[in-house]
């Protein structure tokens, strides 16, 4: 079974054409990869249809806009990772 | 239609919360300024507008499936496909369907069908935003209503 990083990696790849090899943990997102908002919602659909799950972007892109988290802690992959992990786990609970 | 108001939807038929689907219906006017360009002597109801109709149906499904608590703003078109020419006076069965709502974004299948065949069909991605202000909320409101909103849907679905 691939790790989550792997399934995000993949998405990320296929969606945005970005070559899989270039796409590390610690990458970001927006400022490493270039992803934009808009091609963010197509990886956005591709991570909720694989995990089952409802990112909160919303909620994450609130707190970034109010200061009270970084953009890293939410689209470093590393970071994006485990807050998926916590949504999967919070689903199975 | 009162194609020069962007109102490219003349009802809404059916909108069916569980199952996520909505149906709309449109006659293209039988003459139009848009006509006089598109084009002179054959004209043409623009594919970009029978995007946006269908753009509009899907808008108003989300609008139902979000309670009138989000405006979806069209954000992308994916595989869309303009089947057959469509022309003034002509009548529309327009349908969509919801495929994903996410996060402050929702995606759509959505299709029109024009003397019984598929006129046209694509895939729409929209953001979902609150609405942007009092005027504009009541605004939709009175599309709604124009459109025959069917409101007891959303105390059903």
């Amino acid at each position: 079974m691939p790790s989550t990083f792997d399934t995000v990696a993949n998405i990320i790849s296929e969606t945005c054409d970005i070559p899989r090899e270039t796409i590390k943990p610690e990458s970001h997102a927006i400022n490493d990869l270039g992803i934009d908002s808009l091609d963010f919602l197509d990886i956005a659909f591709a991570i909720d249809k694989a995990f089952g799950i409802k990112m909160p972007l919303e909620q994450w892109t609130q707190e970034v806009n109010d200061g009270k988290a970084t953009t890293e802690q939410y689209f470093q992959l590393n970071n994006l990772c485990t807050r998926i992990d916590e949504l999967v786990a919070a689903k199975g609970a | 239609m009162r194609i020069e108001y962007f109102q490219l939807i003349d009802r809404i038929v059916d909108l069916n919360l569980a199952d996520k689907t909505i149906r709309t219906e449109a006659r293209v006017p039988d003459a139009s300024t848009i006509f006089e360009g598109h084009f002179p002597g054959l004209p043409l109801m623009p594919g970009v507008l029978l995007i946006e109709a269908m753009a509009q149906t899907s808008g108003w499904l989300i609008i139902g499936l979000t309670r009138f608590t989000r405006m979806p703003f069209f954000a992308a078109l994916k595989q869309a496909k303009l089947r057959s020419f469509v022309t003034p006076g002509q009548s529309l069965s327009l349908s969509a369907e919801l495929l994903h709502e996410g996060s402050g974004f929702a995606m759509t299948k959505a299709d029109i069908h024009c003397d019984g065949k598929l006129a046209c069909n694509a895939e729409i991605t929209f953001r979902l935003v609150e609405f942007p202000n009092p005027e504009f909320r009541a605004n939709m409101d009175r599309m709604a209503t124009l459109l025959e909103f069917p409101r007891e849907a959303l105390a059903h679905g």
